[in-house]
């Protein structure tokens, strides 16, 4: 498969930690543009495959193809592929001993090797996007949830990456600092950004994503629109999944 | 002899001397010991199984050797193998093997206790290992290890004395030659005391210092 429309293939992806089999063979194909949020019960592999995606976890076996170059097997480039797939993690990682603006200008300085006055530049201009710029000299044990998250997006988009993977990024927050968060990926998704999101705010998904991923047992069991997972779900399993969902949020 | 006058013609350049010799000591062997301490526990955390496995060997036989001994194996048993050191290179080196020693453990703790997190978001924006360890791990481990560091610095501005034991004639080799010319041994040794009290008090609030300047707010 050549097809140059895909922004990111995942081709029979497969992980098990010991004798556990997290990943039993995941494909899937982005378009660019696309959002696709990833539902289904804890501990089926959604927040692993994600991190396939950039190697930070290497699957057993399986390839990865961004812009039609594989990111698996590909040594020092890695690093490469790194910069241009953005991550969001759940507990924000964000660096303690730097200020927020220190936090999105570090790799910019050091890897990208860009001189410190454009650093300065771009990173406030990414502060700015995500409504952080008046909080740039703060430390991240300053900030709220909510805020450190949305530094954390900064900190990824400068370096401009392709695809946007966020691994559930709003679980650690409470509903107001989630929304926060969720409106600045929703501006993302606008304008034009390929994001993969593991996420339980079927809100979200439902109004955003192109494609909803259900994952069970390491498979993606059943994948559609919102409007054809909602609707109608073929697969047993996800029925009572989403009816959970939708019972506790009347 | 009146004591006026054995404080100021006898003790105070005798001390003086002695001081400078100590302090000498001390320059070398803490900047060092420092930079192999952070390097060795670099080795240890981050390194293959063989480099990890020598810097533990390093630590262990280090630490396990009483310093003395180090000292006299350096100055009066290396020479039988043809290589002669002079006291203070002796000295030096003894306090280097040690002080690294220890020091790399302090950070080996701090580094083990900055959390996973920090590494894994670096290398996910792209940074190699190096990179990750030298702009995010350590910045936030060496703070940590500033408390370990100056304890073993304290050690240090001590334990400098033992070179007195291979020729060195540092501040206490300075006050025991004069205590015994002059037949002053309370007098001297406590005026010596004070004079390490002096130092360590400086590092404690040298330490200090540099802590509140590193913390991290919030």
């Amino acid at each position: 498969m050549t097809d140059d429309r895909y922004i990111l293939r995942l081709e029979n992806i497969k992980k098990a930690f010991g004798k556990n089999e997290v990943l039993k063979g995941v494909s899937l194909e982005v378009k660019k543009g696309e959002t696709i949020c990833f539902i289904g019960p804890s501990g089926t592999g959604k927040s692993t495959l994600l991190r396939c995606i950039n190697q930070l976890t290497i699957p057993d076996s399986g390839k990865i193809f961004l812009n039609d170059e594989e990111v698996t097997h590909a040594g020092p480039r890695i690093n490469y592929f790194r910069q241009k797939i953005g991550m969001v993690f759940q507990n924000f990682f964000l660096f303690d001993h730097l200020t927020a603006v220190r936090n999105v200008e570090v790799a910019l300085l050091k890897v990208k090797k860009m001189n410190p006055k454009e650093a300065r530049e771009k990173a406030m201009f990414e502060l700015k996007q995500v409504g952080m710029a008046d909080w740039a000299d703060h430390y991240p044990a300053e900030l709220s949830g909510g805020q450190a998250q949305r530094v954390s997006i900064a900190r990824a988009l400068a370096m401009d990456p392709d695809i946007m993977l966020f691994d559930e990024p709003t679980s650690a927050l409470d509903p107001e600092l989630t929304r926060e968060v969720l409106e600045v990926m929703k501006k993302l998704a606008v304008e034009g950004m390929t994001m993969l999101v593991v996420t339980h705010e079927m809100g979200f998904a439902c109004s955003v994503a192109n494609k909803i991923c259900f994952m069970e047992h390491g498979h993606i069991k059943e994948q559609g629109t919102p409007a054809e997972l909602l609707n109608n779900p073929e697969f047993e399993r996800c029925k009572a999944f989403i009816g959970e969902f939708r019972e506790y949020s009347q | 002899m009146d004591q006026i006058t054995f404080i100021f013609n006898i003790m105070v350049p005798a001390f003086t001397n002695g001081l400078l010799i100590t302090l000498a000591l001390i320059a070398v062997t803490a900047p060092i010991g420092f930079l192999l301490g952070v390097g060795i526990a670099c080795g240890r955390v981050y390194g293959g199984k063989g480099l990890s496995w020598l810097m533990h060997l390093y630590t262990i036989f280090f630490r396990g050797c009483p310093l003395l001994l180090l000292l006299f194996i350096l100055y009066f048993g290396l020479p039988s193998f043809g290589i002669v050191l002079t006291p203070f290179v002796a000295s030096v080196m003894g306090f280097i093997f040690c002080n690294s020693a220890y020091n790399s453990e302090y950070v080996r703790g701090s580094i083990l206790s900055v959390k996973e997190g920090q590494l894994i978001a670096a290398k996910a924006l792209g940074m190699t290992k190096n990179q990750a360890i030298l702009n995010i791990v350590l910045p936030q481990a060496l703070r940590r290890s500033i408390p370990g560091i100056s304890n073993e610095f304290i050690y240090l501005i001590k334990y400098s004395s033992l070179a007195y034991m291979i020729t060195v004639i540092e501040l206490t080799g300075a006050s025991k030659l004069i205590a015994t010319k002059y037949f002053a041994y309370n007098e001297t040794f406590i005026a010596v005391a004070i004079v390490y009290l002096l130092l360590v008090t400086i590092t404690t609030f040298g330490a200090s210092a540099l802590e509140k300047k590193y913390a991290i707010p919030g």
